[in-house]
């Protein structure tokens, strides 16, 4: 029996027909996709996945840029399809730490243009007549909040993809394999038979890492519990048209939600315990009692989240008439660092994943990934979720458990800027790391390695620099930092310090065409003699920043790319992306190969010299070049590049001898006076004095490099990705520059001195935001200590007309407005303008 | 008035029923537990003729120590008391749990505390064996009505009412008495969120029976064999009306 | 020896009671002994008739007067009481309200146990019996033990067949020793007003609606179509518990069993508890949005799409066809 018949091929197949597979459909038809296959194995409009039981609610503030960015093109869509009810929402504090996070979270609605705002006790209950005000201290208030009805939407937007004579859409048709050759996709095996393609996107939420399992690939999430139950009928629902009325409150401190929906009010908690079930356990269709998703409620686990809500809604949740009438664990997906997974994924070519997303952000993520897929230069950059970004590591099944099963309880945490995960540690360790251990090194994580971020040890240097360090006396501030960091940076300054770079990505491109493809991907001119080190960007076809990493050219066709850790994986995609087919350039992971030690300061070459026969004075070894040293028994690697501003190099050992060279560097060190040096000061206090850009921060494919200051006077003649673009970008005037900014006062009303961590809203002074010609929004992009200027620094992204040094502006942290003034327009540093240190 | 109620822990069948390795017990991975639907009547009509009648209800169940969430989930909608017999996991066949809810009964009588009416389910979802309610009548000489639709209660008698194929037939019933009930009886409440948080924090008795052979011993469970079928699609939305109205002169109900 | 617990309109054995005694003959001949049968209840002895042609030898009658009503246990007191005399081997009732609920009275009184819903019997030793749990969605191979077998047979396990060869039937009066306590539980029929509804159980046609109607006003339809059809409208549980339709109009496994020559099965999924109750319906027209439904799978003949509108055709349909007026051809 069968409806439509499955076709015998492709253009893509989307698997999954929940919110996303359906947006998916609709977005690539909009762009232009024909011959799209929708599958999904369960029955339509609702195949059982996770948006069948979803709450449905959009809160439309999230601190991260990129998922706010995704949540308000989604509202927008959700408007047009006319599925969209809007209700308001409120968050509730019951606690002071909470009521200083709601300040934070009005700091993000300021900066990402969401209209908020903060309420009284009072005022929260004239918005929810129910609520106890009486255990609150205060709300969160947003009215654009709402809910929408993603089944229908969803199934509006397939309908209208079939309609345009795009789509084929296959319910009740289950996948069971997906075929690829030579690590591309080439066809799809169903129940129902086979469809050949090139391409296929998997939008299939928790089942999403078993179908990539049938290509080979990762996509790296656990389905975890979300409890929730539906209690009715209100007797002050009873007259409620529609679904909603009252705006919707979550009760942060607890994890917990309250929602009207029609008569009853659902009741939804993130406060139990995690509860992980693994893809391949998960009952089919037929096994499930509700659906797949919608597992047997588990009471126990929800017991105390009943009190916590008894005591917020007394009046409904206490009334004997209103009774529990529906009650579930709800299935969804969580991933370990809490993003989505979006993109084609770096193990099969042209295997997307769109998957662990939420109702509130599908419809944008979707058009995202549609016009990535399309053109390759989405209008959202979708770096933070970019599904390339992991590392093997991060893909196993004990990794994913781990930080799920953490990350759960964070949902509505108040989760500190800088705050550490706990599971799953040491995983990866450079050769330092028992030295650095015994150094008393506070160890912070990236991409999975255990880097020093300051050392306890150093504790001594904080006597010698006094106020210098500029403590942080507001628990917050200092929270997960240490005044140690910049002493640290002083140290390093006034004498010498060694930096653990062990977690940079390294890539070797070689072969006979290497020169030419390096040229193609990169802005700066590669064709520069051996031994010279390049600093250079890498920009999609819309001249977008893709990458930023630097580049030793050791040989005519061989170059070593150095990276970020927390790059390496996006960025080695994006090299291999581009390899040529006929084998002439090949790429080399050498990450796990080569340990770094960075030496930096006015002593750095006295030291180098004091154990390397080779000549490393300024004629002999210039800034900007590398070449093969020996230190005692080891041959290094050194390369004279800071992103600290000083004299320095960067030493590249093979890993195993990587200790030797610590302990070489370390006793030279001693009538220096060296300090082991963390990542405090390398990425932060260091980077920005120097107003070097990072990525992920600055950098990213939604600004281009005259709006960063990064474009250099000349455009070389050979062409590379995104000249055109870039060349464009040139001839007219930035709609922003990015500039440097001090705290002028960073004295709060309570007398604390405050210290902002980045993403806040720059302001005028009178309160205002400040917004580009594209309708951006300025915000700080990157903030710390600048201990050898005195002053906290921050950098911004300003319109032209506050673009100029000496503008007065205010940032906002915390509900309280810090005078700024604009000290630096484009990338001239703060300290050392004239970069004498580097070049010394 | 007093009432007991005797309920039984069965999971919440899905759309298929998949059977353990050792075809002993349906697997309930996936299932949630949930009571016997003619019970859940049972339980609602309890708590109603308490509240209207005033007195006491008690509710019991044979089974594992997980059967405690079933009883707590009856004293979330009112009931005031529970009792498990607490079993260790075996099935126990009608004559077998009969017998071990005549004990307890008797048990509660010899404690002072009086049953004047014992609800059960007409039988269980899942067993099915359509007689524990009259063998604990029997047992207790108490009279017993089954497959009950209706519950009248005056001066120590009940009215009550089930339905048959032409119609309704009724019987009265002097009081203690068993009946045994089916859905329809009443629409059951939801539980409250006191109701609910109430039940947790109460204590649940418990007996530990002897299990016995009842002389009904289950060997092993099997699905029924699904016939081979096809069927005839004849049409989308509204393009269908003439094709059915062909079906339905053909079947001659046109 | 078998014996045979039937159930008789006036003499007339019930549909169910002819089933009972089809395998009970069977049963009695595989075991190689006679079958005998007891009928309760006004006009029982009229019923030798028809048991001739189901190879029953002897109709037990019992003989009082007070057992013309239906009472449970005056009725299980008198076959208990023929038990003890005539010492069968097995005996078997229907699994009706009645037989099951008469047949747990006499395993009670007789101390034995009892397998109810039995679809398969395999006398010996052990004595096997298939059985039905969750309505007839699974089944369970159980020995029944005690002296003697007692058990019911499950509705339509087979179908009823008279034998060409007729027997000898002997009628049997005997007159129980009843007690005054054995009617403490009778019960009397109530006179209904005659509604003119047709019932659900006994309808040529049901047209039953599920969740997929999407309301309880959307019924409006489907009670329109069952006019037309002469039939009665049914539900399924989740519309009950809805409130949309009273539990009167529930079909499944706690709800009625129908057994229509056509079932319309609107919106609904087909939960195997709502199969249960439709198992006995001839056809099945199943009317769903999704051609992946259970119910479509099971059923003769289906129709995808939105209830309402599919309803909105045929509706229109059958009146003009009923007006005289010409059916619209297919498209």
């Amino acid at each position: 029996m069968r409806v439509t018949s499955l076709p015998d091929r492709a253009r893509v197949v989307v698997i999954g027909a929940g919110i996303v597979g359906n947006s998916m459909a609709y977005h690539l038809a909009q762009q232009g996709w024909k011959e799209i296959v929708l599958i999904d194995k369960g029955r339509l409009p609702n195949p059982g996945g996770s948006t069948g039981h979803a709450s449905n609610f959009i809160f439309l503030t999230d601190h991260s840029k990129e998922m706010t960015l995704f949540t308000l093109d989604s509202v927008r869509q959700y408007k047009e399809l006319g599925v969209f009810t809007q209700s308001g929402g409120v968050e509730v504090a019951r606690t002071a730490e909470r009521m200083d996070e709601l300040k934070r979270r009005m700091a993000s609605s300021k900066a990402w243009g969401i209209d908020a705002e903060l309420v009284s006790p009072a005022e929260v209950k004239g918005l929810v007549p129910y609520i106890n005000e009486k255990i609150i201290l205060g709300g969160f208030s947003t009215p654009g909040i709402g809910t929408v009805d993603s089944l229908r939407g969803g199934t509006l937007m397939r309908e209208q993809a079939e309609a345009s004579g795009a789509l084929t859409v296959m319910a009740s048709t289950e996948v069971i394999g997906i075929v690829v050759e030579n690590g591309r996709v080439s066809r799809v095996r169903t129940d129902k038979g086979e469809i050949e393609t090139e391409t296929v996107v998997i939008t299939s939420g928790i089942w999403s890492p078993r179908l990539a399992r049938m290509a080979g690939a990762s996509i790296p999430l656990s389905p975890a519990v979300h409890q929730m139950i539906s209690v009715g009928p209100v007797p002050l629902f009873a007259d409620t048209v529609g679904e909603i009325k009252y705006p919707i409150i979550r009760d942060m401190d607890t994890n917990g939600y309250e929602r009207q929906h029609g008569g009853d009010l659902e009741v939804g908690s993130y406060d139990h315990r995690p509860i992980l079930w693994e893809p391949d356990d998960i009952p089919s269709i037929g096994q499930s009692k509700l659906s797949p998703t919608e597992l047997p409620f588990t009471k126990e686990d929800f017991d105390e989240s009943l009190e916590h809500a008894l005591e917020l809604i007394p009046d409904i949740l206490g009334d004997p008439s209103v009774g529990i009438r529906h009650a579930i664990n709800g299935l969804l997906s969580l991933t370990p660092d809490g993003l989505p997974l979006l993109g084609e994924t770096p193990e099969v070519k042209g295997l997307w994943s769109v998957a662990a997303i939420w109702i509130k952000e599908a419809p944008g993520i979707a058009r995202c990934v549609a016009e990535w897929m399309t053109s390759g230069v989405p209008e959202i950059d979708p770096s933070g979720s970019d599904i390339a970004r992991f590392y093997d590591h991060q893909k196993t099944g004990a990794h994913i458990r781990a930080r799920t099963a953490e990350g759960f309880n964070k949902t509505y945490g108040i989760v500190h800027p800088r705050e550490q995960w706990e599971s799953n540690r040491r995983v990866r360790v450079s050769p330092f790391y028992e030295r650095e251990k015994a150094l008393d090194a506070v160890f912070f994580e990236t991409a999975g390695w255990e880097r020093p971020n300051w050392y306890a040890s150093n504790k001594l240097l904080l006597e010698e620099y006094g106020e210098r360090v500029m403590p942080r006396r507001y628990e917050w501030d200092a929270r997960w930092w240490s005044p140690i960091i910049n002493a640290e940076h002083l140290a390093m300054r006034d004498r010498v310090g060694m930096v653990d770079l062990s977690a940079f990505a390294v890539f070797d491109i070689a072969g006979s065409c290497a020169l030419d493809y390096m040229q193609k991907m990169c802005v700066v001119q590669m064709n520069v003699p051996v031994g010279r080190v390049i600093y250079t960007s890498l920009l999609n076809t819309a001249g977008g920043i893709k990458a930023d990493l630097t580049v030793m050219r050791l040989g005519p066709n061989h170059f070593r790319v150095v990276t970020g850790g927390a790059d390496g994986m996006r960025d080695r995609k994006w090299f291999t992306d581009h390899l040529p087919d006929d084998g002439a350039v090949q790429l080399t992971d050498l990450t796990s190969s080569w340990a770094t030690i960075g030496v930096w300061g006015p002593r750095a070459r006295d030291l180098l010299q004091s154990i390397t026969g080779a000549d490393v004075s300024n004629e002999g070894f210039a800034f900007g070049t590398c070449r093969f040293i020996d230190i005692g028994p080891v041959r290094a690697l050194a390369s004279r590049i800071s992103y600290v501003g000083e004299l320095g190099w960067e030493i590249y050992v093979p890993f195993e001898q990587g200790a030797r060279l610590w302990d070489a560097i370390s006793e030279a060190g001693q009538p220096h006076r060296i300090a082991p040096v963390g990542i405090g000061v390398y990425g932060t206090t260091g980077r920005l004095e120097k107003c070097y850009r990072a990525y992920g921060n600055e950098l990213e494919q939604e600004f281009n490099l005259v709006e960063t200051g990064l474009a250099r006077p000349q455009v070389k003649p050979q062409d590379f990705i995104g000249k055109e673009a870039y060349l464009k970008q040139r001839s007219e005037p930035p709609a922003v520059t990015l500039c440097t900014l001090t705290i002028d006062d960073n004295t709060s009303r309570s007398g604390f001195k405050r210290f902002m961590m980045g993403r806040e809203p720059v302001l005028s002074p009178q309160g205002k935001r400040l917004v580009d010609r594209h309708g951006r929004g300025s915000y700080v992009t990157s903030a710390g200590s600048g201990p050898s200027v005195g002053k906290t620094i921050l950098m911004s992204f300003l319109p032209p007309e506050q673009a100029k040094a000496g503008t007065k502006l205010a940032v906002e942290y915390f509900g309280e407005q810090y005078p700024a003034t604009v000290a630096v327009v484009g990338p001239t540093p703060l300290f050392d303008p004239q970069n004498a240190r580097v070049r010394s | 008035m007093n009432v007991l109620v005797c309920v039984k822990r069965v999971p919440a069948t899905a759309g298929q029923i998949t059977l353990t390795a050792d075809a002993q017990d349906i697997d309930t991975r996936y299932l949630g537990f949930t009571i016997s639907p003619h019970e859940e009547c049972a339980v609602e009509e309890a708590v109603r003729m308490i509240e209207a009648h005033g007195g006491s209800t008690t509710v019991l169940t044979l089974g594992p120590e997980a059967a405690t969430d079933q009883l707590r989930d009856a004293m979330a909608l009112g009931i005031e008391r529970a009792i498990l017999l607490q079993s260790d996991g075996r099935e126990w066949d009608p004559v077998a749990t009969a017998s071990a809810i005549v004990e307890a009964i008797e048990a509660e009588g010899a404690a002072g505390r009086s049953y004047d009416l014992v609800l059960f389910g007409n039988e269980s979802a899942d067993s099915a064996g359509y007689q524990v309610g009259v063998r604990v009548a029997d047992a207790l000489d108490l009279p017993c009505a089954t497959g009950i639709k209706a519950i009248e209660l005056s001066d120590g008698r009940a009215t009550v009412r089930r339905q048959t194929e032409s119609g309704w037939e009724s019987a009265e019933l002097a009081l203690p008495a068993v009946v045994t009930v089916k859905e329809g009886l009443n629409l059951p409440r939801y539980p409250s969120l006191p109701g609910r948080l109430k039940a947790k924090k109460k204590e649940v008795e418990r007996i530990t029976p002897q299990w016995r052979d009842g002389g009904l011993e289950k060997v092993r469970l099997k699905l029924p064999v699904q016939a081979e079928h096809t069927v005839e699609i004849l049409g989308k939305n509204g393009d269908a009306g003439a094709q059915l109205v062909e079906v339905f002169q053909r079947l001659r109900l046109l | 020896m078998v014996l045979a617990f039937i159930e008789h309109v006036a003499g007339a054995p019930t549909m169910l009671s002819l089933e009972v005694l089809t395998m009970a003959n069977r049963l009695a001949g595989e075991m190689g002994t006679q079958l005998e049968a007891i009928a309760i209840g006004p006009n029982a002895a009229a019923a030798t008739g028809i048991l001739s042609s189901y190879g029953v030898s002897t109709l037990h009658v019992a003989d009082d007067g007070r057992l013309a009503d239906y009472a449970p246990a005056a009725w299980a007191h008198a076959i208990a009481e023929l038990v003890r005399e005539v010492d069968p081997d097995v005996v078997i009732g229907t699994a009706s309200d009645r037989g099951g609920e008469v047949m747990a009275h006499v395993a009670t009184r007789m101390k034995l146990p009892m397998a109810a819903n039995c679809t398969e019997i395999a006398p010996g030793d052990p004595f096997t019996v298939i059985r039905q749990r969750w309505g007839g969605s699974l089944l369970e191979e159980a020995h029944l033990k005690g002296t003697i077998k007692l058990l019911t047979l499950a509705p339509h396990a087979l179908t009823a067949a008279a034998s060409p060869s007729r027997t000898e039937v002997t009628t049997h009066a005997f007159s129980p020793a009843l007690d005054d306590k054995d009617f403490r539980v009778r019960l009397q029929p109530q006179v209904e007003v005659d509604t003119g509804k047709i019932s659900l159980a006994q309808a040529r046609v049901v047209v039953g609606g599920g969740r997929g109607v999407g309301s309880a006003e959307g019924f409006a339809a489907l009670e329109e179509l069952a006019g037309l059809l002469g039939g009665a409208v049914g539900c399924s549980r989740a519309v009950t518990s809805l409130g949309w339709r009273p539990h009167s109009d529930q079909v499944g496994q706690t709800g009625t069993r129908i057994a229509p020559d056509l079932y319309i099965a609107c919106g609904i999924s087909g939960a195997i508890q709502h199969m249960v109750g439709c198992r006995a319906a001839k056809h099945i027209l199943a009317i769903n949005t999704d051609a992946g439904a259970p119910i479509v799978a099971q059923a003769d003949y289906a129709v995808i799409g939105d209830v309402q509108k599919v309803l909105a055709a045929v509706n229109a349909e059958v009146r003009r066809v009923k007006a005289g007026e010409p059916s619209r051809s297919p498209a």
